[in-house]
């Protein structure tokens, strides 16, 4: 075969890989989700025919160049099932990191699980816990927002987790309502039996005019198995609101995690998401943020600490839509051995949005001379009274930093470790709530060890 | 304490050192002085070990030990100390994290138990109180976004929290204020001891005149051409280098 054969037959190979999900989501309509709201059944058929339109992205795509998903089509996994929850109450707490007294609500396989999960006492009128639930009761606040926010168009995975909307997270925040404590959504992946397993979690949370509220999502695989999480979240966050947002992504190095995360936030809100990607084989991460209001601020972190073979991705987007907005953008990579991180980071300012202050910057330090990142930023700027910077960093650790820390008595491996550590601590002391940044501080510190 | 022979050592195959001697006692404090480019940083970053430069020649030892044979964490640990001229920033890195790692890598060579951050927030005080400055630059990063000054104050800090018994100080008074200058100086001789030397390379007679120090040498291409007391400094303060490398040149 020449090697435009390849390439042809490559791509074939991927949009026929999505026929497996075809004939899985007509199964999937007639059995378990057959009692879903008729609006639901609509949009999950368009998002399946979505899928089966455009199947798995391709590397030639701009959008995946880096990214290659071959290995997540060429696996055949199964829509997992309930799982057995015996021993998983000590995995529940060795994740449910943070504070003490936050609200639990845990995932296995996609499901809502109360025997797991420790809500507790919350706020009157606050709802937290399963979307499974709000889709039942509360079905029109839920059909005005699912897939509005995470439109099936953004990515072919999209379309894919809303073609298969069961169950997930779900935060309703009612207006001028303080939201004290963290709630913390724990998604578990256990294995079922030997065959792999697809999860598709569908997360939704409404924090309305003037409420605050802390979230944090945590992905964890709990023994062993292929696991491949593909899940969305949709994030709403009202007039004045504030929504502190957290996310750690800790599963197994054999774990395919592709991701999509969509806010939009009004007038004066204040929206922060900080994302932790520490585990997983491959990852794949969409994060957009539409500031739809004057006098928005949003702040988009990110810290990925990976080595081996792992390969992560994070594809974000700051729209500003509205005039005096500001966003703030800080991601911060570390690979080590064969590791690979892209960045991509796109900021739009849309047509009118003026006095918009947008900062991006990415850092990536290489700890291995076959570790490998990309970081490519993305301007589009269509208003002339603005300020948007851009910067990224990229490389092995710097000789005169380790001379500096040498020169003070570390050893060469001492001083690498701090350096990375430094690394990890930008964006670790931008962590609020001080019991989550201790918690984050040990898992970075046992990356660090484990070196 | 420390003793330099014929050191000869370059950077990119360009010969900076041709030749240095030197030689300290414990307890004294010699200033270096010299023209720009003439190689003071040079022998400093020498002396802590820089892997850039490569000595072609000559010797150094540091208390009976060949210093060229150990790495720069090594010549730390032993009780070697510089001040950058240049101090480099650290992001994501407190200052007190910072000392608190250093210290303990030098307790652990020396068999002592490692000082938790309580511990060493106490010991971090009680220095402070010593050299009489607070803790404003403690809790950042360090040398982040620091003013040059700062940085300057901060390698004090660092010497005073490490207890060097040599310490190379690279024109920690340049660009310093009139006051600052003086602070300085003054945590300099609180350090002083009879066993602790210092080795101050300035370009200035001023943080001389707090610090008094025993011994005064110039350093013009690559080489001690002249060494004296406290009256060399004020003598290069009236009339410049000209003279002296001018005769350097005539020596060689
Ligand atoms: N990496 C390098 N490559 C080539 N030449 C270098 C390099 N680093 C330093 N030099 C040269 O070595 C010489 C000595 O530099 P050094 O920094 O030691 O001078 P100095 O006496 O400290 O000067 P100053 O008073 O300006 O601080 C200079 O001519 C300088 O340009
Ligand atoms: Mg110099």
């Amino acid at each position: 075969m020449t090697k435009a054969d390849t390439r042809k037959s490559v791509a074939a190979e991927l949009k026929q890989a999505a026929e497996a999900y075809v004939e899985a989501h007509g199964r999937f309509a007639t059995n378990g989700a057959a009692a879903a709201p008729k609006w639901l059944k609509e949009r999950r058929d368009q998002a399946i025919s979505r899928f089966a339109e455009v199947g798995f992205p391709s590397t030639r795509l701009e959008e995946w160049r880096f990214t290659d998903v071959k290995a997540i089509a060429r696996t055949s996994f199964a829509l997992a099932g309930e799982a057995d929850l015996g021993g998983l109450e000590a995995t529940v707490s060795a994740h449910v990191v943070g504070a003490p007294d936050q609200h639990v609500a845990v995932f296995v396989n996609g499901r809502f699980t109360p025997s797991l999960s420790r809500l507790g006492q919350l706020p009157s009128g606050v709802l937290a816990g399963s979307l499974g639930d709000a889709l039942s009761r509360d079905t029109e606040r839920v059909q005005g927002l699912l897939g509005h926010l995470a439109p099936e168009e953004a990515n072919p995975f999209t379309a894919l987790n809303t073609a298969f909307v069961h169950d997930g997270a779900f935060l309703y925040v009612p207006e001028d309502t303080k939201l004290e404590r963290p709630v913390h959504f724990l998604f578990l992946s256990v294995p079922v039996s030997d065959v792999p397993l697809v999860i598709h979690p569908r997360n939704l949370m409404v924090v309305d005019r003037g409420a605050q509220a802390t979230v944090l999502e945590t992905y964890a695989t709990h023994g062993e198995g292929v696991f491949w999480t593909n899940a969305v979240t949709e994030v709403s966050v009202g007039e004045n609101a504030t929504l502190d947002a957290y996310r750690i992504q800790r599963e197994s190095e054999d774990a395919f995690h592709t991701a999509a995360t969509h806010s939009r936030q009004e007038r004066s809100s204040n929206y922060s998401f900080i994302t932790f990607s520490l585990g997983g084989g491959l990852t794949r991460h969409d994060i957009k943020v539409v500031l739809d209001g004057e006098g928005a601020d949003a702040t988009l972190d990110g810290l990925s600490m990976l080595r081996g073979r792992q390969h992560t991705d994070h594809h974000t987007t700051l729209e500003h839509a509205k005039p005096n907005c500001t966003s703030w953008e800080y991601f911060n990579g570390v690979f080590d051995d064969r590791a690979r991180g892209v960045f991509n980071g796109r900021i739009i300012v849309r047509p009118g949005a003026q006095k918009t202050d947008s900062k991006q910057t990415n850092n990536s330090l290489l700890l291995s001379p076959s570790a490998r990142a990309d970081s490519q930023p993305q301007l589009e700027i269509y208003a002339d009274d603005v300020r948007c910077t851009h910067g990224a960093t990229l490389g092995p650790i710097d000789d005169d930093h380790m001379f500096y820390l040498q020169s003070r008595g570390l050893t060469a491996k001492e001083a690498e470790a701090l350096l990375t550590y430094g690394f990890g601590s930008e964006i670790l002391n931008a962590v609020k709530s001080a019991p989550l940044r201790q918690a984050l501080d040990r898992l970075v510190r046992r990356w660090l060890a484990e070196a | 304490m420390l003793e330099v022979k014929n050191l000869r050592a370059g950077i990119e195959g360009v010969e900076i050192l041709k030749g240095l001697d030197l030689t300290v006692k414990p307890g004294e404090v010699h200033a270096i002085m010299g023209p720009n480019g003439s190689g003071k940083s040079t022998f400093a970053q020498v002396l802590a070990g820089h892997p850039a430069y490569e000595v072609t020649g000559g010797t150094i030892t540091f208390e009976g030990k060949d210093v060229l044979e150990m790495a720069a964490d090594e010549r730390a640990r032993a009780g070697m100390f510089l001040a950058f001229q240049y101090p480099i920033a650290i992001r994501g890195i407190t200052n007190a994290y910072f000392l608190q790692s250093a210290v303990n890598a030098v307790r652990k060579e020396r068999g002592l138990e490692e000082l938790d951050t309580l511990d060493f927030a106490e010991t971090l005080e009680k220095k402070l109180e010593l050299i009489g400055w607070d803790d404003s630059l403690i809790h950042r990063a360090v040398n982040d976004g620091f003013s040059g000054g700062e940085k300057k104050r901060n390698e004090i800090l660092q010497l005073a929290v490490l207890e060097p018994k040599l310490a190379i100080l690279d024109e920690t008074d340049s660009g310093l204020d009139i006051d600052a200058v003086k602070a300085v100086a003054d945590a300099v001789n609180t350090l002083r001891s009879a066993d602790r030397s210092f080795v101050i390379v300035t370009h200035y007679e001023r943080i001389l005149n707090y610090i008094a120090p025993d011994h005064v040498h110039v350093l013009a291409g690559g080489k001690i051409v002249m060494s004296g007391d406290m009256k060399l400094a004020l003598e290069l303060e009236a009339k410049g280098y000209d003279w002296i490398t001018e005769g350097a040149a005539v020596a060689t």
